[in-house]
């Protein structure tokens, strides 16, 4: 249960990390919290030449508004965002989905970026992302780029981020205050992977529903946007609302698989139910406000 | 294979040492600073038992590396009582309340509450019941655990 040995370097700006993952060649990975990449690392089923420690890089830590949205450093703790009064006013369903990453112990250490980068298809963070249309901002020696976050994924922690690349925030775009969240998952005790979940918001206008952003996660090999429940919604007047018809439609968007945790027939039920359920609470919430 | 120099406080005293990149402070600090109150237990961040205080936040030790920890204050089960051997208030009320049997989890479940209830903020009842969730005990006593926690909240007035 000892890592194979590797040289470690932490550099002090995004330029210089960027340098040497470059040089490295594919051979170096990026350590943020380390709580996914260190047991890897005992196990020894990550064996990397170089390790990349980013948590002295301080541009890539903090959360600040800017024209597009919320933007989350890669490197700032889940603890600490938890905490973020800006995050808890601008989106509150990601605060939500934190207080279900791990245990209060790894969200001192894990951090928003070293999740959304990872890709497990179980995981409230990347869901989120996907869910709420946020875009990842990745660097490398060949300059910058940002990515929806609904094109990031690819299949189980597999992402569209080359060897070199480094993910150095993500944005959440605006939504308008007093959005609605939701959030609700299912796992075998506090702080496991989840079995299934889904993670969302919806802006309410009058009795209208006028944005929708919905997503499941554990629920195939990426998290997985909703389109087809979103633009059911769109438009639609609240009490018209067949919460199991939404949940049916989002439910056609997945295609979960067996594991030793769950069938994929048990997740499609469970799923169905727990959208709907979380969809109608939703929905009633707005129409008392 | 890079090696380190790294310098750190544990319970309030300086240490210095070169340690290899991959070392754990886990590691660390039971094999090579001596503070065999830091219990490796499944090395891979499951178990909770290697749970150690840093900059005043409890984290898994075997998840952390040694060289990561330069510059950091850290506290292990060895530094909560006082030097006359008063027991830390988390030490005095699992003693009481029988929340240990074989002791393997026990410095860490000691370190998760003793930083969320010796910190300026005061962690309430639901938050130190939650934070137990991070930690296995495998003689299954979680009842007494459990009774000293809300002890703990209680005694804070949360």
């Amino acid at each position: 249960m000892k890592p194979a040995p590797f040289d470690y370097v932490a550099p002090t700006s995004v330029e210089e990390a960027c340098k040497v993952l470059a040089e490295a060649g594919g051979g170096a990975t990026v350590i943020a919290g380390g709580q996914t990449l260190m047991p890897l690392l005992n196990l020894r089923m990550s064996q990397p030449f170089v390790l990349v420690d980013i948590n002295k890089i301080p541009e890539l830590s903090g959360i600040s508004l800017t024209e597009n949205g919320i933007r989350i450093g890669a490197a700032t703790r889940q603890c600490d965002a938890l905490k973020n009064p800006l995050l808890a006013a601008e989106l509150p369903v990601l605060v939500e989905a934190l207080r279900h990453v791990g245990h209060h112990q790894t969200r001192n250490r894990g951090t928003v970026g070293g999740s959304i980068a990872l890709g497990e298809p179980a995981a409230e963070q990347p869901a989120c992302a996907v869910a709420m249309g946020a875009s990842i901002e990745i660097a490398s020696v060949r300059g910058q780029r940002s990515v929806p976050a609904t094109e990031f994924y690819v299949g189980p922690y597999m992402t569209i981020l080359e060897p070199d690349e480094l993910v150095t925030a993500i944005t959440f775009p605006h939504w308008p205050s007093g959005h609605t969240p939701l959030f609700c998952e299912l796992a075998q005790r506090p702080g496991d992977f989840a079995l299934v979940g889904m993670v969302g918001a919806l802006a309410i206008e009058g009795v209208a529903i006028t944005r929708a952003g919905l997503g499941w996660f554990g629920m195939g090999g990426t998290p997985i946007r909703a389109y087809s429940a979103e633009a059911a919604l769109l438009g639609q007047a609240l009490g018209s609302i067949d919460a199991d018809t939404i949940a049916e439609l989002a439910l056609s968007e997945c295609a979960p698989f067996d594991d030793h945790h769950a069938s994929a027939e048990y997740r499609r039920t469970v799923g169905k139910r727990l959208f709907a359920k979380t969809l109608r609470k939703a929905l009633t919430v707005g129409e008392a406000a | 294979m890079s090696e380190h120099r790294v310098n750190l406080t544990i319970n309030g005293r300086g240490h210095a040492a070169t340690v290899e990149a991959r070392m754990s402070l886990g590691d660390y600090l039971r094999d090579e600073a001596g503070y065999t109150g830091v219990h490796l237990g499944c090395e891979h961040g499951v178990c909770g038992a290697c749970t150690v205080i840093v900059d005043g936040r409890a984290v898994r030790s075997c998840l952390m590396l040694a060289v990561q920890a330069d510059g950091s204050e850290v506290t292990t089960a060895e530094g909560l009582a006082d030097g006359d051997g008063t027991l830390h208030p988390v030490q005095q009320v699992m003693r009481e309340e029988h929340a240990l049997q074989c002791g393997f989890c026990t410095p860490g479940i000691l370190m998760t509450l003793a930083a969320l209830t010796g910190g300026q903020e005061k962690a309430d009842e639901a938050t130190l019941m939650n934070s137990l969730s991070g930690h296995i005990c495998r003689c299954t006593g979680y009842q007494g655990i459990r009774r000293a926690a809300r002890r703990l909240a209680a005694d804070s007035g949360q």
